[in-house]
């Protein structure tokens, strides 16, 4: 780096430092993103310069960013520099890296920045997770983010990438990588990945594998196994987590094969991993008007269909809230791709910008639903009961409850 | 018993398309007929039907979806007698022709005189259609730009939004109804799906109230149409 850019970056990273913390002082912001957008502005290079002698881990997909992110950060034994906030776009990531000088760092990272931010960061990690279908008025074709990782993967041979196996949209875009760690974990949504990347031909699945007739597969040499046991580098890991899901001991699998791909010892790691109760806010009980609730965030079909099937099989009543602001995308239909079936039986109470949306959903599911105004309350029972909420949702919820 | 079939939901279902068929058959049960959704997969014989549904889908599985049809009894089944909602890739495979990445000019079924060639950019938003003097409220996301051929009546005029290129929605042509508003077009309109019903059966219906009729109201009030 030449002495002007270095200045430029000093000169950067203190005007990252100064509107932040004015931003925050203000109560304007949570004061991440807009500082972040004024050093990129004094010194577009900026991500480069913070990330120069530090070790990077980056984590993106569709379903499980911050999560994994959490997880790779309580699991690597040190400070960890990283974006929890859940800003994760550049502007997101300059300010993690001034908020924390640690040189471990873990980013989550917006799946169509990937490219920019494993480039300016130069990551030793990127850990794929999954691909699949979210805000339809955005990132309107997941076939073409695939595309993207995939050149990406081709002209950087230094990285590592931990990539989900089986999704086969995932395994398109890592396959022409130099290092890749495949993690074979359970991954039940398979509607976006139908027909072959390579030659459009259906793809097939059975219990253990999936394969295409133009001879891609599901690659056979794998770094990690998850069933009912979870097997690393061929030692077994004694994952036990209190997060709850199948999901979340898939997104565990993948946060600790990146932290051993950077020499991270995997016993310590996987103890303080099972420690985590909630991430962001997601899976911890809240109260509000005598109600004790568990806050569950789900954006999209894949994310739903997990969750749903991580509620009590008590058939109590369940809170669903949905809003269809900028940061969810506009097009609330994916709410049709979501198997709402599964709640028949149970009463479903409906919240959010678009409840009427989402009760006329739930009518034609066959589920018993009532629309809630956010001043009317369903009848408080001793019980905890999960709400669960999409982003910008999730978010009003999290301000709107307080603390057990 | 009135079957509706979902054309190759994993190919063409990209918005939710799915809904529209649970949608159709939802409200024919609760009118005493019995109903039932088909999902035909891209593997499956093309069933008898009274009415298939064809969804939006990304270039490829629109390209693939179009192949599968052309080989099957999709356009004789058209011909004698079935009917067919087509939304967004749905509708452009039912023209001459369509474009996708790599061919500007794929060729389509040919059901419908209409052509969709690039648009010169993407309609993201929400589409309002005047159809039948009722407006008809949806969503649309996509590239395409079609052109009606002389003798091909438009579904509607464009109130908000894009749809065929600015001032009319897809297409109306004998059993076909066609429309860039995605996804469960006839949950957010019950008229609609009711309108669509009353043709299929043969029927008409007597009124329905559901959570929908809510939504539809809502809708109309958010967007001021």
């Amino acid at each position: 780096m030449s002495p002007r850019n270095s200045l430029r970056d000093a000169v950067a990273t203190g005007a990252v430092r100064t509107v932040n913390s004015v931003s925050r002082w203000t109560s304007r912001g949570s004061g991440t993103v807009i500082g972040g957008r004024v050093g990129l502005a004094i010194s577009p290079r900026l991500l480069s310069g913070l990330s120069r002698e530090r070790e990077v881990i980056l984590v993106t997909g569709t379903n499980g960013k911050t999560t994994t992110t959490a997880m790779i950060a309580a699991g690597w034994a040190r400070t960890v520099a990283t974006n929890d906030t859940g800003s994760n776009m550049p502007a997101g990531h300059v300010a993690a890296l001034v908020a924390s000088r640690s040189s471990a760092v873990v980013l989550e990272v917006d799946e169509a920045w990937l490219g920019e931010v494993t480039n300016s960061t130069s990551a030793q990690v990127v850990v794929l997770l999954n691909l699949s279908r979210d805000q339809l008025d955005r990132a309107n074709e997941v076939r073409r983010i695939a595309e993207r990782w995939r050149a990406l993967f081709a002209e950087e041979p230094e990285v590592t990438v931990v990539a989900n196996a089986n999704d086969p949209l995932v395994v398109y875009a890592a396959e022409l990588a130099t290092n890749v760690a495949w993690c074979d974990v359970p991954t039940p949504w398979r509607t976006d990945a139908v027909s072959c990347p390579h030659c459009t031909e259906p793809l097939h699945f059975d219990a253990s594998s999936w394969w295409s007739e133009c001879g891609f597969q599901k690659p056979k040499e794998v770094t990690t196994t998850l069933s009912d046991e979870l097997v690393i580098r061929g030692t077994p890991v004694a994952l036990d987590l209190q997060l709850p899901g199948e999901f979340n001991r898939a997104n565990a699998a993948l946060a600790l094969t990146a932290l051993a791909s950077v020499n991270v010892d995997l016993d310590a790691a996987t103890a303080r991993l099972n420690a985590l109760t909630s991430v962001a806010g997601r899976f911890s009980v809240r109260s509000w008007r005598g109600h004790r609730l568990r806050l569950l965030l789900a954006k999209n079909p894949a994310g739903f269909e997990a969750i749903l099937r991580t509620l009590n099989d008590d058939g109590a009543a369940v809170w669903l809230a949905i809003n269809a602001r900028v940061a969810d995308g506009h097009d609330p239909s994916w709410l049709y791709d979501v198997p709402f079936e599964v709640l028949r039986g149970r009463r479903v109470y409906c919240f959010g910008d678009r409840r009427l949306d989402l009760a006329t959903r739930l009518d034609y599911a066959g589920v018993d639903q009532v629309v809630c105004d956010d001043e009317e309350s369903p009848p408080v029972s001793g019980e905890t009961v999960d709400l669960v909420a999409n982003y910008t949702a999730f978010q009003d919820w999290r301000e709107r409850t307080s603390a057990c | 018993m009135l079957t509706v079939a979902l054309l190759y939901p994993e190919l063409l279902g990209t918005y939710g398309d799915g809904g529209n068929a649970t949608v159709l058959v939802e409200r024919a049960r609760r009118r005493g007929v019995d109903a039932q959704v088909l999902p035909v997969g891209i593997e499956d014989e093309l069933p008898d039907a009274a009415i298939y549904l064809l969804g939006g889908g990304e270039d490829g599985p629109q390209r693939f979806g179009a192949d599968r049809l052309r080989r099957s009894s999709f356009t004789s089944r058209v011909a004698d007698g079935s009917f067919v909602l087509a939304v967004c890739a749905g509708l452009q495979l039912l023209g001459q022709s369509f474009a996708v990445e790599g061919d500007d000019e794929y060729e389509g079924l040919g059901l419908v005189d209409a052509v969709t060639r690039r648009g010169d950019r993407r309609a993201v938003g929400e589409l309002v259609v005047e159809v039948e003097g009722r407006p008809l409220v949806g969503f649309e996301n996509h590239g395409g730009q079609t052109t009606l051929g002389p003798g091909t009546a438009p579904l509607g005029t464009v109130r908000q939004g894009v749809g065929n290129d600015g001032t009319v929605d897809g297409f109306r042509a004998p059993r076909i109804w066609a429309s860039y508003a995605h996804g469960p077009v006839l949950a957010m309109n019950p008229w609609f799906a009711d309108r669509v019903l009353e043709e299929v059966l043969g029927l008409a219906l007597e009124p329905l109230v559901t959570p929908a009729d809510l939504l539809y109201a809502e809708r109309r009030a958010t967007l001021g149409v």
